[in-house]
């Protein structure tokens, strides 16, 4: 491979007591793609983009990213090195705007520091923030409450406090769910033009979501890959249709 | 630099223009219990941040509060340095003290957090009335005459003086109140918030929520601090009733009933509850029931408090 | 001088300390395993089955032993009652919020505290114990009263882990405990199951406070020590487990008894806040608990 890997996994391991949620995953992604994880349910998605994310701790293995070994990382530490995560259920700041939601995304770029001499400006912050909310059309709802918000500008909300961090690597957690069909449309927008700019790994339920976006397609199953390869290639694995597609249908 | 929220600035001032006002309106004994309410307000306005903004329900401020006290009184007394170097004293004390109580409860969470403070607070009172020989115990020390005034800056100030404490108490409770107006209603204060509200949140935006709460833990602590040692020194007198649980309780009733999260929530609950309990132990010597009831109401009815309800209401801005 | 006399002597002091301490910590215990909150107004409980107990000696006529009988029963009913009222009152309509449970027991502490200085008065009651019987060791006589509690407490306990084993009101808390949800989704009556766990955590501290009324007088501020070695048991012994609690309330009491031979009351109660304290931060499945090997 001609390019250097963004993220990548070896060996990487969780059990919950004798169940292993995640075993023995070898992974890797490339800079400025957008792969999705697919699998059935319990197949240890969520766990293992946790995993990445620092979420949860991981049994044995290591994750290494941007070159560099971050398995003993914690969560904040990994979200600053560039890894953005956004939550499978709608995670926002329910009594605060939506302009207030993204500014605390903002401020953790620009003032990482908690008690930091290098002054930004709320004015910037807010500036920041106020065209994250822009670039997934939250833009003329920026002083309404995020917990009035309909569902689905929730989702949006979520997606643009992890755009705010200006991350390497955007995972997306089931993005789609509950969303509507012209959402789930302006959505795929969404995220096309967030990839100009950073690789995006997302789980996702909706195969016609995965087929339109996705450059790589891994599937999981009980824990482990079960397959990886173009959507094309995926939809054609004989493995794949009988363990999921095949089910599905 | 801009200021965010101008409208409760101006309340602020205004606020505090109205109680400098005040000493030349009421009676005596009132400007004495407006004093107490003001040094009562920034202990509940210190016990607000850690509560209020930060959302963690602390059972065990007593303990900062009679950090406050013991280090400037006792240094006050034994030392028998100035009032203004023994109120430092007392202030570091409180900010030392919550720093490593902070590293300690911080690893908990909800009810063990609770649990974890209340009894962090119990082991120091019992530490008061253990070492009663130097601390006095539940007797308690009375400053000598030597420390009932003081002069900074040319200044000459007598604490016997009613004016004076009034005045005195003023200028704190006005420091602190603009100090935390600057701390809640900037950028940390949205970070205490965010915290409150969804930390898991706060920390998958990559802060490090356990250095916010011991932030906002230490600030706590030593803003309680700042309160204990100004009653010592200005009263001149130092006990272990300042350290005991239903000091804890005082300060979470006053910010409840007031409303928790809002800046000026302590002040009017303090104001409210002191002369009513003050009323009521003139009448009663078990006037602790109406905390007890009010505590249940509280948090059946009005959880909000006053101006917790006031903003929910009308007012978005009073926070 | 020999030293077993004392050693017997302490051990007998402790064991009936541990009994009295079982009673108590178990209901704040069971409250906690059941229903997850913790209620502060548990010393209260105790507190008002000692002064029930004093209330019926000094109202009913005829030998000890009759209103300590009276006692007994009454004082679990009556305790049990407001128990259920407070959570009919108060609890349910906070919906078991952890830290608005705290809140409102401080605030249930505080009320039934006052309300029992206003109507017993300030001065700590003696009560006279049922009976007279002095059991004849080689070195010292000793009260058999004292044994009657320990019996007491055995057999309560005794009886309460076969009903949480094998009845089925038991199986509902157990299934109660392990989830809500599931346990409602089966039918299971949980907001019924949260009333009478309530009732009887509060029952149990009743009859402790009954049990040693004779050897310690009525006081309306008797619940606080109680209440914090109730809270050393249950945290020590791992948070809702009813075996841990069992186990630790033997163990503390009876080092209790001990130590307070050799410490001031003050630096034993400094010793176990801090000991709560420190296992919560460090140990929160308790010291006997299993996970987090």
């Amino acid at each position: 491979m001609a390019e250097i890997a963004l993220l990548k996994t070896k060996g990487l391991t969780r059990y919950f007591g004798g169940l292993k949620a995640v075993e023995n995953v070898d992974f890797q992604i490339r800079e400025r793609e957008v792969r999705a994880i697919i699998g059935p349910n319990g197949a240890g998605k969520s766990t293992f983009v946790n995993l990445l994310s620092g979420r949860i701790k991981a049994t044995s293995g290591s994750v290494e990213f941007a070159g560099e070994d971050i398995s003993r990382m914690p969560a904040h530490k990994r979200v600053r090195k560039g890894i953005a995560y956004t939550f499978q259920i709608t995670n926002i700041y329910g009594s605060m705007s939506v302009l207030e939601n993204i500014c605390v995304a903002v401020h953790n770029r620009l003032r990482p520091s908690l008690l930091s001499r290098n002054h930004v400006s709320e004015v910037d912050i807010e500036a920041e923030a106020a065209e994250a909310a822009k670039s997934v059309g939250l833009g003329d709802r920026l002083s309404e409450v995020a917990g009035t918000l309909a569902y689905g500008h929730q989702r949006l909300l979520e997606v643009a406090m992890g755009l705010a961090l200006q991350p390497k690597l955007l995972i997306l957690d089931e993005p789609t769910q509950g969303l509507s069909d012209s959402e789930i449309a302006s959505f795929k927008e969404v995220v096309r033009a967030v990839n100009k700019v950073t690789t995006v790994l997302l789980i996702e339920h909706n195969m016609d979501v995965v087929m339109t976006l996705a450059d790589q397609i891994t599937v999981m199953e009980r824990g482990t890959i079960l397959a990886e390869g173009t959507p094309d290639a995926i939809m054609n694995n004989a493995a794949v249709q009988a363990a999921y597609l095949g089910a599905r249908a | 630099m801009s200021l965010r929220n101008k409208k409760l600035f101006l309340l602020c001032l205004a606020t505090l223009a109205g109680l400098f006002v005040l000493q030349f309106l009421l009676s005596d004994y009132l400007v004495l219990a407006f004093t107490r309410i003001l040094i009562l307000a920034v202990f509940a306005m210190g016990y607000n941040v850690l509560m209020g903004y930060t959302g963690l329900v602390s059972l065990g401020h007593a303990m900062f509060f009679g950090a406050g006290v013991y280090g400037a009184g006792l240094c006050s007394y034994y030392l028998g340095t100035s009032l203004p170097v023994a109120f430092l004293a007392g202030i570091l004390a409180a900010i030392a003290l919550s720093f490593l109580i902070g590293l300690l409860a911080l690893r908990t969470q909800t009810v063990s957090f609770m649990i974890v403070t209340l009894m962090f607070s119990q082991a120091a009172f019992l530490l008061i009335l253990y070492f009663s020989e130097f601390t006095g115990g539940d007797q308690g020390l009375t400053l000598p005459t030597s420390a009932r005034s003081f002069s900074l800056f040319g200044l000459a100030v007598d604490m016997t003086s009613g004016v004076a404490r009034y005045n005195l108490a003023l200028s704190v409770f006005g420091v602190v109140l603009l100090g935390l107006f600057a701390f809640t209603q900037g950028p940390v204060g949205r970070l205490l918030i965010a915290v409150r509200e969804n930390e898991d949140r706060t920390r998958m935006l990559g802060f490090d929520t356990y250095a916010i709460k011991l932030l906002a833990f230490t600030v706590s602590g030593g803003i309680s601090g700042v309160a204990g040692a100004l009653y010592g020194l200005m009263f001149g007198y130092i006990g272990s009733a300042f350290a005991e649980f239903k000091i804890s309780i005082e300060a979470l009733l006053f910010t409840l009933v007031g409303g928790p999260g809002s800046l000026l929530g302590p002040l009017v609950g303090t104001g409210l509850m002191t002369l009513l309990i003050d009323r009521l132990s003139g009448v009663t010597t078990a006037y602790l029931i109406v905390v007890g009831a009010l505590l249940v109401v509280l948090t059946l009815w009005f959880p909000k408090g006053i101006l917790g309800s006031l903003r929910d209401r009308w007012l978005p801005w009073l926070k | 001088m020999d030293i077993a006399p004392y050693l017997l002597l302490a051990t007998l002091e402790g064991l009936v300390q541990a009994s009295v301490l079982m009673l108590t910590a178990l209901g704040l215990s069971l409250v906690f395993g059941v229903m997850r909150v913790v209620n502060v107004a548990h010393g209260e409980f105790f507190m008002l089955g000692a002064v029930a107990a004093w209330v019926c000696a000094s109202l009913i006529p005829g030998p000890p032993y009759v209103p300590f009988i009276a006692a007994l029963l009454v004082a679990p009913l009556f305790v049990g009652a407001l128990a259920w009222a407070s959570d009919w009152a108060i609890l349910k309509r906070i919906d078991y919020n952890p830290e608005a449970t705290i809140v409102s027991t401080i605030g249930l502490m505080y009320i039934i505290q006052q309300m029992t200085l206003i109507t017993f008065g300030p001065d700590a009651q003696a009560v006279e114990a049922p009976f007279y019987y002095t059991v004849r060791f080689p070195w010292f006589g000793y009260s058999g009263y004292k044994f009657f509690i320990i019996a007491v407490a055995v057999v309560l306990v005794g009886g309460l882990l076969y009903l949480l084993r094998h009845s089925k009101v038991g199986l509902y808390m157990r299934a109660t405990q392990l989830d809500r949800e599931t346990a409602q989704n089966f039918g299971i009556p949980v907001t019924k199951v949260y009333s009478g766990v309530f009732a009887v955590g509060a029952m149990l501290a009743a009859i402790g406070g009954v049990l040693v009324v004779p050897s310690q007088q009525a006081h309306y501020l008797m619940g606080h020590d109680p209440l914090l070695l109730s809270f050393v048991v249950v945290i020590v012994g791992g948070l809702g487990s009813i075996p841990g609690t069992i186990a630790a309330a033997i163990l503390i009491g009876m080092s209790d008894g001990l130590l307070s031979v050799f410490f001031s009351p003050t630096l034993a109660k400094i010793f176990s806040t801090l000991l709560v304290a420190l296992v919560l931060v460090f140990r929160p499945q308790g010291l006997f608990g299993k996970a987090g090997r």
